[in-house]
């Protein structure tokens, strides 16, 4: 018990954190520039599907870095080619565009990779347990991918809250008009956090690939997860999205790993019955609703608290 | 311009002369849906039909939601699907218990499955409009998505369940059998629907829908409840959405998972957004267009859904009111008589955009058959002329037909958009306005 407790908790922390870093860039971009990009899934896929192949041509660790750089690059085209375009027909319109973005995106992978998943492995030098704990190996590569993410939250942190840039960003959050009235070229650096935004997702997928599956329907699969996050944690609260992504991830993590149903609670169902709605959410495990307990736990807190978690502004 | 949904579709109040053309343009359309089929005999334009008709009845049912009160869903196919299998259960019911009820009225048993489901959800998720709205239709499509593959004995799991139309009874010697009688069911839903959810858009409440689309905080102002309204707007959508639902189940006697997913609410905001939502037609257009797309784009090419994806952000970031809106734009200059003035400007510009779009597609086709593998042997017909796909010429040409076709297209699009301004301008000195 003890042991599945440690381990689900080592697991869950890893998958919030993976899902903070895609869940803060997706924050920061919405508060900045009012926009939920549909398609930060797709650009994590993106991360992980060219550090597949980069790694295949010139190995992990530059890939780790380039696969990233080249995912912002993406990023920043399509926020000055494509967002700032489509600025002027309202929110609808940016939205729509990144969820035809995330849909392209899903068909190009599929053209280019096919749909089975890659053989993306774990880095030689990365590929031994780091330790044992009751009895169960736990892989080094995914302390090194708790360690990446770490690293690159309290990066964010020391950027947004030490620097010039994260306090032109914090105010560009805000007062974006004050801002560009004080000269800053607001644009820019909406171009700038966008890419950004797209690479911290691309470094996500890039470290999640070899633990995870790389497949074309990987954006499709954590998407939807991913709002559900930024709607519980609150809309626009960087806080809110670390919290929410922990507890979602935790959440999910321990639910997998869960087998009982009310069937093993109080015991099975008369036979007699037969089957119907009853029986099937009377045998249904923990472990089979984990997918969807992100979806009803988005419902409740919608209904207790709107706003979210967090979330202070009306959007 | 001003926010992409609010572009109203302004109450033309219409003066008695109009009202001929108004009951003209429906009259055609009713024309049109009782004689294709008569026209086109095959039976498999008969199904093309019915397909055009179920998502016909569905884009416009989402687009109450989207183009009326300016509510952008992700999750609208949870209605169509739980209506189509409430009225596979409810076909099986009729059958095995031997009720009166023909098929006709089965459509019935999904609207108000479509519309007692969006009663129940929507209260909760109408609460905010906007991306916050989006976002919680998104989750609950993902919930009742993945809830159909857990409770199996109503869904039927992966497989669906199963029905069979003609064990109901017959209606005037019409079993609906053969396709061509469930187009004309499909059809004569298609027509209620149509007028019932044009009526809608008449009356007071399809005013205050768009009024909490255009400006929710004045409509608080003046003593309504913008969530009661966007809640009814929702339930309205949510039932001619499950009608929508139960005539696909007819239609294909089968309801599964599919119905419900992610995907099904993507080809109805496809639908819908490249019909156009600024017009209540406009969402008709879209189903024909994405319909026939699907149909037929996916035996030319492997890669369709790229190309359906291309389209779409075309649409959004070029002509964000949709085909309708292109189509409708024409109209003040067409009565002013001023459309010629653009007609030499539109066949310059569309030689090089031609050739623009040949060249993406002839890159798209070369990248598919590398990938793919096969090459070296795969021949690309564009137009019926043959490419080599591992021919260097190939290449080349994709490539200056791209970037010349881009280059090109671009410069006469401006005389495109100089002779329109002149065009404009005539029509406006002889007292036409957009």
């Amino acid at each position: 018990m003890l042991e599945l407790i440690v381990i689900s908790t080592l697991n869950g922390v890893l998958f919030g954190m993976l899902l903070f870093l895609l869940s803060s860039g997706l924050t920061v971009i919405f508060s900045m520039m009012g926009v939920l990009n549909f398609a930060h899934a797709s650009f994590y896929m993106l991360g992980a599907f060219f550090g597949y192949q980069l790694t295949r041509w010139i190995g992990f660790w530059p890939a780790l870095i380039l696969a990233p750089l080249l995912v912002g690059a993406v990023g920043m085209v399509v926020e000055r080619y494509g967002l700032r375009q489509t600025h002027k027909h309202g929110h609808v319109a940016e939205l729509l565009l990144t969820f035809g973005l995330a849909f392209a995106i899903e068909q190009v992978v599929q053209m280019i990779w096919g749909k089975l998943p890659m053989d993306y492995r774990v880095p030689a030098l990365l590929d031994f347990p780091a330790f044992t704990i009751f009895s169960t190996n736990y892989p080094a590569y995914k302390m090194f991918m708790l360690l990446v993410s770490v690293t690159i939250f309290i990066a964010l942190l020391v950027v947004l809250k030490r620097t010039r840039i994260g306090l032109i960003v914090q105010a560009a959050l805000t007062h974006p008009s004050m801002v560009a009235h004080l000269g800053h070229n607001v644009g820019r650096v909406f171009m700038l956090v966008f890419g950004v935004g797209t690479a911290l997702a691309a470094v996500a997928g890039v470290i999640a690939g070899p633990a995870l599956v790389t497949q074309s329907d990987m954006a499709a699969l954590l998407g939807p997860i991913l709002f559900v996050v930024i709607v519980v944690g609150g809309l626009g609260s960087l806080p809110g999205a670390f919290f929410a992504s922990l507890l979602i991830g935790l959440v999910q993590t321990f639910a997998v790993s869960m087998n009982g149903s009310l069937a093993s609670l109080f015991g099975p169902l008369d036979p007699g019955i037969g089957p119907s709605l009853l029986t099937d959410v009377w045998n249904v495990t923990i472990a089979q609703i984990a997918p969807i307990l992100p979806y009803v736990l988005l419902v409740l807190v919608l209904i207790v608290r709107p706003m979210g978690l967090m979330g202070t502004r009306e959007t | 311009m001003t926010e992409l949904t609010s572009r109203a579709p302004t109450p033309s109040d219409a003066a008695p002369a109009r009202n001929i053309g108004f009951y003209a343009t429906w009259a055609a359309f009713i024309l049109v849906v009782v004689l294709l089929p008569l026209i086109f005999r095959s039976g498999g334009s008969h199904t093309t039909f019915s397909l055009i008709g179920i998502a016909a009845i569905f884009a416009l049912s989402y687009n109450i939601l989207l183009g009326q009160t300016g509510l952008l869903s992700f999750g609208h196919a949870v209605y169509y699907g739980l209506g189509g299998f409430l009225a596979v259960h409810g076909m099986n019911a009729i059958a095995a218990h031997g009720l009166p009820v023909p098929l006709p009225f089965v459509p019935l048993i999904g609207g108000f499955a479509g519309l007692v489901f969006a009663v129940v959800i929507g209260w909760v998720s109408t609460q905010r409009a906007g991306t916050v709205f989006a976002m919680i239709s998104l989750g609950i499509g993902e919930l009742v998505a993945s809830s159909s593959l857990i409770l199996r004995s109503f869904f039927g799991g992966e497989a669906g369940i199963t029905t069979n139309r003609t064990d109901l009874p017959a209606l005037f010697g019409w079993n609906f059998g053969p396709q061509i009688q469930v187009y004309y069911l499909i059809g004569f839903w298609l027509i209620i629907s149509a007028i019932a959810m044009y009526a809608l858009t008449r009356t007071p409440l399809g005013r205050m829908c768009n009024a909490v689309r255009d400006n929710p905080e004045r409509v608080q102002f003046i003593g309504y409840d913008p969530h009661v309204v966007r809640y009814l707007s929702f339930c309205f959508a949510g039932f001619f959405a499950g009608i929508a639902g139960a005539l696909a189940a007819i239609n294909f006697e089968i309801a599964n998972a599919a119905y419900l997913g992610a995907v099904q609410s993507g080809i109805v905001l496809f639908a819908t957004f490249i019909g156009g939502v600024s017009y209540f037609f406009g969402p008709i257009l879209g189903a024909v267009v994405v319909t026939m797309l699907q149909l037929e784009l996916s035996d030319v090419t492997t890669v369709w859904q790229l190309y359906f994806g291309i389209i779409f952000i075309g649409i959004v970031m070029y002509a964000p009111g949709g085909i309708a809106s292109l189509l409708m734009m024409h109209r003040p200059l067409i009565r002013a008589g001023t459309l010629p003035m653009i007609l030499p400007a539109y066949l310059v510009a569309i030689v090089p955009t031609i050739l623009f779009a040949c060249g993406v597609i002839l890159t798209i086709e070369i990248l598919a058959a590398y990938s793919q593998g096969n090459a070296a042997s795969s021949t690309i017909r564009l137009f019926r002329i043959p490419f080599e796909a591992a021919n260097p010429m190939t290449w080349l040409a994709a490539a200056v037909l791209t970037i010349g076709g881009f280059l090109v297209a671009r410069m006469t699009w401006r005389g495109v958009t100089a002779a329109w301004d002149r065009a404009m301008m005539a029509a406006r000195e002889r007292g036409y306005h957009a």
